[in-house]
């Protein structure tokens, strides 16, 4: 089955619409971002912030300083517009707004570079209280959408525009915002993943099981807090880690397990990600193969940081 | 609106001793932004000791109108009015830029009991007045957000966004001042970005626009009350302000914008203001 991850926000705003003091935000995309069903059913509390996103972000942060839980959601790539105002007027007094960026990363496709957010992981997880998330399917989308009203604190969430593979369809008892989730048992590598690229990681362990490699797979859904625990434990098994993500390599879920582990345990570490360049228009599975971030991408990686623990 | 001398004699000795507290703060930081607090002091006295339903004693009480402070960097005017009005003491504007101290540099809600908005980067208090206002409709509240602008400020493009955004949202519960001292950090503000007929931006975004004397007590207290009788959308009083206001040498001076008074200038200052060296 296929779906994709923004439908999970609208699922789980939805999901959370009984709560009085949810109010959601939109700048103009909210048909997009899938907002819409919230504010079809909850008309006074949805509010329209026109294309402004700077205003949106604020006026999020001035609702939750009286006691409300705002969503404030628009494309990834614009909420980095606003990046300013929710640094200065959210995290900074760490007010439970949140974010959500929905069309991120170069998957979102055709509308080419500009809309192409590759940095937002990174950016939103160097600013002290935010908790960043990228599920990886609209199952896990609407679960941690839905657990945002625990967080004493912000955060920022990246869905997808496309559809891609269910993966926790029956496992939402094992989503917790801060946990990754073993989706499967591995001995030779460890293939930790976020977003679209979970399902390429799944399938990457399996052409890796062909070649007699055992790989685990965890979708590493929440990047900030960074689940250390699994991490430490895992590679205590593996030896070695392939992180996998449609994000710049630099800052985001490889960079984040690369400033663990090198503190901790240092491995062999192959980050597949977006190595310092900008997009174009293609389509989705285009622009993984265009970036060196597809399938076949993680299975050289697995192979090449399995290299480099044999030969240590 | 007629005002009993008494009433306007009260309030303009309480925006004295601010004053006096805004040059000893600065003075004492050897930093701080002294020119626009005094634009602004005359403003924040009438709000906080004739209008806002504010609590001393409990400053997070969640009915309490809201004051955002979004030109932050003019705090020892706020720190001066918080304490004259009990939210924080005397003392502790001694913490003013001062490693642990309450006073941070910009005023910040996470640190002074009273500050409702953490503020520092210029343009972003009125949109977050605009949340305020919409929780207090949300809430079915008649408590009103009021948000304090400089005229440098607008030049961010994002308060038109937010005035916009106000507008169409009929925020009858928000009222706007902008401190419209002439001035902003490097020079006179005709120098650095003309803005032309500032009221008349304000109206053409559809907004009620009352021009007032920013330090005439009286035309303060006018305006304050002009702003709460409109009640079916937000309102804008326009005051013109002198940055530096009552210390002669401070007085429309760009220098002023950002820099603190050496020993001499606050011996001067504090005696134009009708203290000695030792009162305060």
């Amino acid at each position: 089955m296929m779906a994709a991850s923004r439908d999970g926000y609208g699922d789980g705003l939805l999901e959370i619409s009984n709560d009085r003091h949810v109010v959601v935000l939109e700048a103009d995309l909210g048909k997009s971002t899938k907002s819409l069903h919230f504010r079809k059913a909850n008309p006074e509390r949805t509010v329209s912030c026109g294309i402004g996103e700077q205003n949106m972000m604020l006026i999020a942060a001035g609702l939750a300083s009286c006691g409300y839980k705002p969503f404030a959601s628009t494309f990834a790539i614009f909420t980095e517009r606003a990046f300013e105002q929710v640094r200065n007027g959210i995290a900074r007094p760490n007010l439970p707004v949140h974010i959500c960026g929905s069309h991120g990363g170069s998957h979102t496709g055709t509308d080419g570079s500009s809309a192409q957010s590759i940095e937002d992981l990174a950016i939103y997880r160097s600013l002290p209280n935010m908790t960043v998330m990228h599920p990886c399917d609209d199952v896990s989308a609407s679960v941690l959408t839905q657990q945002c009203l625990e967080l004493s604190g912000p955060s920022y969430m990246r869905t997808a525009r496309n559809k891609t593979p269910v993966i926790h369809a029956e496992r939402e008892a094992e989503l917790q915002i801060g946990k990754g989730v073993l989706l499967k048992q591995g001995s030779d590598v460890a293939l930790i993943a976020c977003g679209v690229l979970v399902s390429k990681s799944l399938e990457a362990a399996a052409e890796l099981e062909n070649a007699g490699i055992s790989a685990c797979v965890i979708d590493m859904h929440t990047i900030k807090p960074l689940d250390t625990k699994l991490l430490d434990d895992i590679v205590i098994d593996t030896g070695c880690v392939v992180t996998a993500e449609d994000h710049s390599i630099i800052g985001g879920l490889g960079g984040a397990v690369a400033e663990h582990l090198s503190s901790s345990t240092p491995v062999p570490l192959e980050r597949v990600g977006v190595k310092d360049r900008f997009g174009e228009s293609g389509q989705a599975e285009e622009m993984l193969d265009l970036l060196n971030i597809n399938t076949a991408d993680i299975v050289e990686a697995a192979k090449r940081a399995i290299e480099r623990k044999n030969r240590s | 609106m007629v005002t009993e001398p008494s009433r306007t004699a009260r309030l303009e000795d309480i925006a004295r001793h601010c004053r006096a507290h805004i040059l000893r703060m600065t003075h004492r930081a050897a930093a701080g932004h002294p020119g626009g607090s005094l634009s602004e002091i005359d403003i924040l006295t009438a709000l906080y000791h004739q209008r806002l339903r504010v609590r001393p004693e409990e400053p997070d009480w969640p009915d309490r109108d809201r004051f955002i402070l979004s030109k932050g960097h003019a705090s020892p005017g706020m720190y001066a009015i918080l304490a004259e009005k009990g939210f924080i003491t005397h003392s502790d504007l001694e913490s003013y830029r001062v490693l642990g101290g309450i006073c941070q540099g910009h005023v910040d809600m996470k640190w002074t009991p009273g500050v409702d908005f953490s503020a520092g980067s210029l343009g972003m208090g009125l949109s977050f007045g605009i949340g305020c206002s919409i929780a207090a409709r949300l809430d079915e509240s008649e408590r009103t957000t009021w948000v304090m602008l400089g005229d440098g400020e607008l030049q961010e493009g994002s308060v038109w966004e937010a005035v916009m955004a106000a507008k169409h949202h009929e925020l009858g519960n928000l009222k706007v001042i902008v401190d419209m001292n002439g001035i902003q950090n490097d020079d006179f503000v005709d120098v650095q970005m003309r803005m032309f007929d500032i009221p008349a931006k304000w109206s053409g975004f559809g907004w009620p626009v009352k021009v007032i004397d920013g330090h005439d007590m009286e035309e303060i207290l006018d305006g304050i009350a002009w702003a709460d009788s409109i009640t079916d959308g937000p309102a804008v009083i326009i005051a013109h302000t002198v940055k530096g206001k009552g210390v002669s040498f401070m007085e429309n001076n760009p220098a002023f914008h950002g820099a603190a008074p050496s020993d001499e200038q606050l011996a001067q200052g504090l005696e134009e203001l009708g203290f000695d060296g030792g009162e305060l």
